[in-house]
């Protein structure tokens, strides 16, 4: 069912993972990210799998779950792979009439294919563990200091929260219409490419109208509670940097020194 | 001033389609009391909603005014004040809720006032007690029923602390339990809380909890009074479109064929005594 | 016998956290040229019934026949199911798409193969079956039609179809009441003129009480009654329990007859009428 669908899937819980601030928490995640790409060798790639390792296991979050995750980017990576295993010059392992594969383009290609994966688990852990309203939250208090030169960090964070609070409402709408434009016949699931395309008229015309009587009325609603913009707003919940915070951010700063580190061993 | 919404020749028009103008209301004069419960009653195209959001400056009067607690919808400087004043639950419970949990929808108005975030936590978690949701608090909105999710609705505006409440067809989307939810919670706001309530509605059982009735067609008040002295009017309002209580009927058709009884029965019960006495 | 059902259950989400039994164990049969009504609150099953009747969904166990063939197995071509059973969903004006209303219901028949000719004599058909005026509407684009109206030509897409057997999922939601009685009065009619069996989802007794020959009552995924509007309301204790009301005549009727009043069961004002003045006559004159 569509309804199960959940853009960057939340897992509640009670982890020091997920008690970290928002805001401290997606910048870490970036810094991790990329320090990833300092990797040169196979020890830094070692001290990466653990650590990550580690994070799943105190974060709790269901290993399945993040195997899942990497299925729709599985395309990605094997496209990674493979050019990387074919376009690598060096000493040839075996040939295939055009086509050479050598030994360095299989490590590179193991390799590119590895960091891929550690980057994906790393948003993963995330989205997984932080609810979309702390994340929003947090997006919007980081770009808050970048209002003076124009970005609208309030207006970001709203289309956010409207955008996950109506994805749901909207799968479950496509399903019907889906199923009411089948139940007249409609064929969703047969012809050629264009056939295809076109049998999607049905249903993204009331879909595109359905989500646009939504914004209309929703707006009117967001007038009525007094909603102004971002001016003067005050925030039931308000982020707070706590002790485990700080320790977060040390333990990260000495896996990047490590990581660096390992650049010389 | 006991009154909570006045409205003095109130005149709303619209560019139609065909170039001429509309009225969708058309000099309405209208006076609600403060802690009253008042519905108003009409079918679709009566004008009833467009009447509604006048009533927290959604819209503004094209000629003639209106006053919610004294004070003049036309007045730019007004316009927050009215809107916490008099807030507003609208029919579609999807459309009207913004967060993703419970608790922040309903804290979604305090914020937007700019209360202070610890009295941001005390509305919400009042206001959910008072709809009897509090223990929904941490859910997702999308994942509750229709009459749950409008009762969310309800608390996102009593956060906002107004006086008054409009509910513009706030079950017209809703199963029989889920109305039921909802009108419960129209009633005790205004019996425990003291709101008034201003009931937009098409359906006559609701209007006929209300303390008075007002009937809208093309734009024009074309009734009024306590839902007795309105429902007994069997033959009008079912010319207007609109449905009596089956007793109500039952009792107009009685008395056409000669049967000696009061015409302004609305409950089964009333009907029960009379037929008694009969007997 | 145009629809039989066979032990039917479904099961969604079948082996995960989330599975939920939407219909239990589900058997009955409705007779060529019914009008049934399909009552149940939010969540009983009805509306996970009524998508097994036109093969949108698949039963977990159990059969479905209609006219005699058995929808559920996979070698019945799908069109031809969707052909004999029409369903119109709740709000189904909200999947009107096409620029004009002769688009718009022509969508069906067009799907269905049909020749320029036989779409134009079918749209021609079903719009008038619907009580709007062909010539009058088919160029108009059906956004700018009122709520009504755009219910009915959305009616009008699935009647194109030409189907035998009409489901409609609470045709008069969001209607007042005077849209309520015109869209369950042409239902009646249809019904009446041209034979067709008819299920109407609803969870609103007084809506058809008046016209339903009999009632389908559901809760929890299972059949709780399937007997005539005055044999079901008789059971109001059950029906109260899972959600429902009775009319507002049949609770008076109910009350008198505690009473001690020797009065007959009444669905309707009329019934009523007539039983009152028969005992109150009886007793005055």
């Amino acid at each position: 069912m569509m309804k199960n669908i959940t853009i960057g899937q939340y897992i509640p819980g009670d982890t020091s993972i997920h008690n970290m601030d928002p805001r401290i928490k997606i910048l870490l995640t970036l810094l991790i990210i990329t320090i990833l790409f300092f990797i040169t060798n196979f020890i830094g790639y070692v001290v990466f799998s653990i650590f990550l390792a580690l994070i799943v296991y105190i974060s709790k979050v269901p290993f399945k779950l993040l195997l899942r995750g990497l299925r729709p980017l599985l395309v990605i990576i094997i496209f990674t792979v493979v050019l990387n295993a074919f376009m690598t010059q060096g000493e040839v392992i075996f040939r295939f009439w055009a086509i050479k594969v050598t030994k360095e383009g299989l490590i590179l290609a193991g390799l590119m294919g590895l960091r891929l994966v550690f980057l994906i688990t790393g948003a993963s852990i995330l989205t997984l563990t932080t609810s979309p309203i702390a994340l929003t939250d947090g997006i919007e208090k980081l770009l808050n200091p970048f209002k003076k030169i124009g970005v609208p960090a309030h207006e970001l964070a709203m289309m956010m929260t409207i955008a996950l609070r109506f994805i749901p409402t909207l799968l479950e709408e496509t399903d019907k219409i889906m199923k009411a434009q089948m139940a007249r016949g409609a064929d969703f699931e047969t012809g050629n490419l264009i056939n295809r395309a076109k049998a999607m008229v049905p249903l993204l015309v009331p879909l595109f109208i359905s989500a646009f009587r939504r914004a209309e009325e929703l707006a009117l609603a967001m007038e009525a509670r007094c909603y102004r913009g971002g001016e003067n707003r005050t925030r039931m919940k308000q982020l707070k940097i706590t002790r485990l915070d700080y320790v977060g951010i040390a333990v990260a700063i000495a896996f990047c020194a490590a990581i660096v580190g390992s650049r010389y061993v | 001033m006991s009154n909570m919404i006045f409205t003095s020749n109130l005149t709303f028009e619209y560019h139609g389609h065909h170039e001429h103008n509309v009225k969708a209301i058309d000099d309405l004069n209208i006076e609600i009391k403060k802690g009253s419960f008042v519905a108003v009653l009409g079918h679709n195209g009566s004008g009833k909603s467009t009447f509604a959001k006048h009533l927290n400056a959604l819209l503004l009067p094209s000629d003639g005014s209106v006053y919610v607690d004294s004070m003049d919808t036309r007045d730019e400087k007004n316009l927050w004040n009215i809107r916490q004043t008099a807030g507003m639950v609208f029919q579609n419970p999807d459309n009207q809720l913004v967060a993703t949990i419970v608790e922040e929808d309903v804290a979604f108005g305090p914020e937007n006032l700019g209360v202070r975030s610890d009295l941001i936590r005390e509305r919400v978690d009042e206001a959910l007690m008072t709809v009897e949701m509090l223990e929904y608090a941490k859910h997702a909105p999308h994942l509750l029923s229709g009459g749950q999710k409008q009762r969310i609705a309800i608390a996102g505006i009593i956060a906002m602390k107004p006086k008054c409440i409009i509910f513009d067809e706030p079950t017209a989307m809703l199963d029989p339990i889920g109305r039921r939810e909802v009108m419960d919670t129209i009633k005790k706001l205004n019996k425990e809380e003291g709101i008034t309530i201003i009931l937009i509605t098409h359906y006559m059982d609701e209007a006929v909890q209300a303390d008075y009735v007002y009937v809208m067609e093309e734009g024009k008040l074309v009734m009024q009074g306590m839902p007795k002295e309105v429902f007994r009017e069997v033959e009008e309002l079912k010319k207007l479109g609109l449905d009596v209580p089956q007793v109500t009927e039952l009792t107009s058709k009685l008395i056409a064929e000669g049967i000696r009884m009061p015409s302004d029965i609305l409950t089964v019960e009333e009907m029960v005594v009379e037929l008694c006495r009969l007997k | 016998m145009p629809i039989k059902v066979e032990k039917l259950s479904h099961i969604y989400m079948k082996g995960t956290a989330f599975q939920k039994v939407a219909l239990d164990d589900v058997g009955f049969e409705i007779n060529d040229g019914e009008l049934i009504g399909l009552i149940g609150h939010t969540g009983s099953g009805k509306s996970t019934l009524i998508q097994h009747l036109n093969g949108l969904l698949k039963p977990s166990e159990g059969k479905i026949y209609i006219d005699s063939i058995d929808i559920s197995s996979k070698e019945v071509p799908m069109r031809l199911i969707r052909q004999k059973v029409g369903l119109v969903f709740q709000y189904p004006e909200h999947q009107l798409f096409e620029e004009t209303v002769y688009k718009d219901v022509a969508f069906g028949p067009r799907n269905l193969g049909l020749d320029e000719e036989q779409i134009k004599v079918r749209v021609t058909q079903s719009l008038k079956m619907v009580g709007l005026n062909y010539n009058e509407i088919k160029d108009i684009s059906p956004f700018e039609l009122s709520g009504g109206q755009k219910r009915r030509v959305a009616i009008a897409g699935v009647l194109a179809m030409q189907p035998k057997i009409l489901i409609l999922d609470e045709p008069t939601a969001g209607l007042d009441p005077k849209g309520r009685d015109e869209i369950l009065g042409e239902i009646k009619r249809l019904h009446v003129e041209q034979g067709l069996t008819v299920i109407i989802v609803s969870h609103s007794m007084e809506d058809i009480a008046n016209i339903a020959e009999r009632l389908l009552v559901m809760s929890k995924g299972k059949i709780v009654f399937f007997d005539t509007p005055k044999s079901v309301f008789r059971e109001v204790d059950v029906l109260e329990k899972i959600g429902l009301g009775v009319p507002q005549v049949t609770y008076l009727i109910r009350k008198l007859q505690g009473l001690g009043f020797e009065i007959e069961d009444c669905v309707s004002i009329d019934e009523a009428k007539k039983e009152l003045l028969r005992v109150l006559r009886g007793r005055t004159s």
